[in-house]
């Protein structure tokens, strides 16, 4: 049977992982590898860079940082911003990134997702969504939402826009629920059963945890595949190996990290 | 002079990631389509991801096909090169290289059953081989596929995502693992120096 998986999220900004509200206040939270490492060792299934100037500054990702991670990371990761093309998506995969994770260019250019799909396989295409709930109880996207001064509010609905990203060759989706963004009081997971009910490829969580009880609610249910998370792993609030002994203990299933071998020449 | 393992380069992009897990054990398997290097090599791994179609198309092209179906060394395939030493693969209803008498067969969502297949998943062992010194019983490995090889006598490994498939497959010389060793942490590296081993 199929983890669940535990998918830490670093924001990358010059070569660092930082945290801090997007484009405010960037604290540097350590070297980009030195992290990903430590999350390896943890027993993280999987870790998100997500490079928050790349975009905004209308350049593709850095690819030296993403190759220096590939050579010491033995986990799968994705690359998110600045990825508009089919060639910047070259040179990050190329680069050894597993993924690309594609958002607001996406919605400026769907077939963009096609495109993508056509050139790499559905695996390698992840498409981000960020989306809240409009007065009217829709959850409806938002685009630019790196950027508090473009973020717009679209018509889409997110659940239409969630299968009409998968007929285009979206082979996973990362549903970020805005409206718990930030607010460490658990994922949303009413709108993530909804559209687990209309996504048919994997489907992970972003937005809202705060503590462990938050992981083993959206998986038992919304029935995601993953959860993602960022500021509650780099402060430490949450330790990713003793949240997965603690999902199993909990009957959820995840894979516990094995030790790396000692080196025995 | 001949390097002892090479990568097949029959494009797809995972090839650097192979290559690094490679070196992170010691070894520095340069990428090769040229023919001579591939016989002359002790192992020969072909990593692969993409679809079926392409990388036969590109095998073909660059005078591979025959290359390696004649292959004596220890050969694996990862992902879809596991998939490409078959007889044949559903994705574009392809013939692949023959040297694993099975057709590859795409994956059927379920309820609760997503595809592509993407995830850590467990290992069921079904051999003792030395391809698989040291590895648990509930060893879990990273696997990102649409398309599947059914279990066979072939099958070393299998795994299970809403029907039972092969994870790792043996036939003589040539080896397969569905799943991607280089991104499945410390399980994936002990296989693939098991495979450095043989």
């Amino acid at each position: 049977m199929l983890s669940r998986r535990i998918i830490p999220c670093l924001d990358v900004r010059e070569g660092q992982v930082v945290k801090g509200v997007r484009f405010r206040d960037h604290a540097v939270v350590g070297g980009i590898v030195e992290l990903a490492l430590r999350y390896r060792d943890a027993g993280a299934d999987e870790l998100v860079f997500y490079d928050i100037t790349a975009s905004p500054e209308g350049r593709s990702v850095d690819r030296a940082w993403v190759e220096r991670v590939a050579r010491k990371i033995d986990i799968p990761f994705c690359v998110a911003g600045g990825i508009r093309s089919v060639e910047d998506a070259r040179a990050v995969l190329h680069a050894g990134a597993d993924k690309v994770s594609i958002n607001s260019p996406a919605l400026e250019r769907p077939a963009l997702i096609a495109e993508l799909a056509d050139a790499f396989g559905v695996q390698c295409v992840v498409v981000g969504i960020d989306s809240l709930r409009d007065a009217d109880g829709q959850w409806r996207v938002r685009q630019y939402t790196g950027d508090p001064s473009r973020t717009q509010a679209l018509p889409r609905r997110t659940l239409d826009w969630i299968a009409q990203a998968q007929d285009l060759g979206a082979g996973e989706i990362v549903l970020n629920c805005m409206g718990s963004d930030g607010v460490r009081q658990g994922y949303d997971v009413a709108q993530l059963a909804q559209a687990r009910a209309v996504c048919e490829v994997p489907l992970i969580a972003s937005g809202g945890a705060g503590a462990a009880e938050h992981f083993r609610d959206v998986f038992t249910g919304a029935d995601v595949d993953g959860a993602l998370a960022a500021s509650v792993f780099h402060s430490g609030a949450i330790d990713v190996s003793a949240l997965k002994r603690w999902l199993a203990n909990q009957g959820v299933m995840v894979r516990v990290a094995i030790e790396p071998e000692t080196c025995d020449g | 002079s001949s390097a002892s393992v090479v990568l097949v380069d029959a494009g797809g992009t995972n090839i650097g990631s192979v290559r690094y897990a490679l070196q992170r054990l010691g070894v520095d398997a340069p990428l090769t389509s040229d023919p001579a290097a591939i016989r002359a090599a002790g192992k020969v791994i072909l990593p692969g991801v993409g679809a079926a179609g392409p990388a036969m198309a590109r095998l073909q092209a660059l005078g591979l096909i025959d290359v390696l179906r004649s292959l004596t060394q220890p050969v694996l395939g990862v992902c879809l090169g596991m998939q490409l030493l078959c007889a044949r693969s559903e994705e574009g209803d392809v013939d692949c290289l023959g040297l694993i008498p099975a057709t590859v067969r795409r994956l059927q969502p379920a309820s609760g059953v997503r595809v592509p297949h993407m995830g850590w998943n467990r290992l069921r062992t079904c051999s003792e081989h030395p391809l698989l010194d040291g590895i648990d019983a509930d060893a879990q490995v990273y696997f990102v596929h649409s398309y599947a090889v059914p279990p066979g006598d072939y099958t070393l490994v299998s795994a299970r995502h809403g029907v039972p498939f092969s994870a790792v497959v043996a036939r003589g010389n040539f080896f397969g693992m569905q799943f991607h060793p280089e991104r499945s942490s410390t399980v994936g590296a002990r296989l693939l120096r098991n495979f450095l081993a043989l």
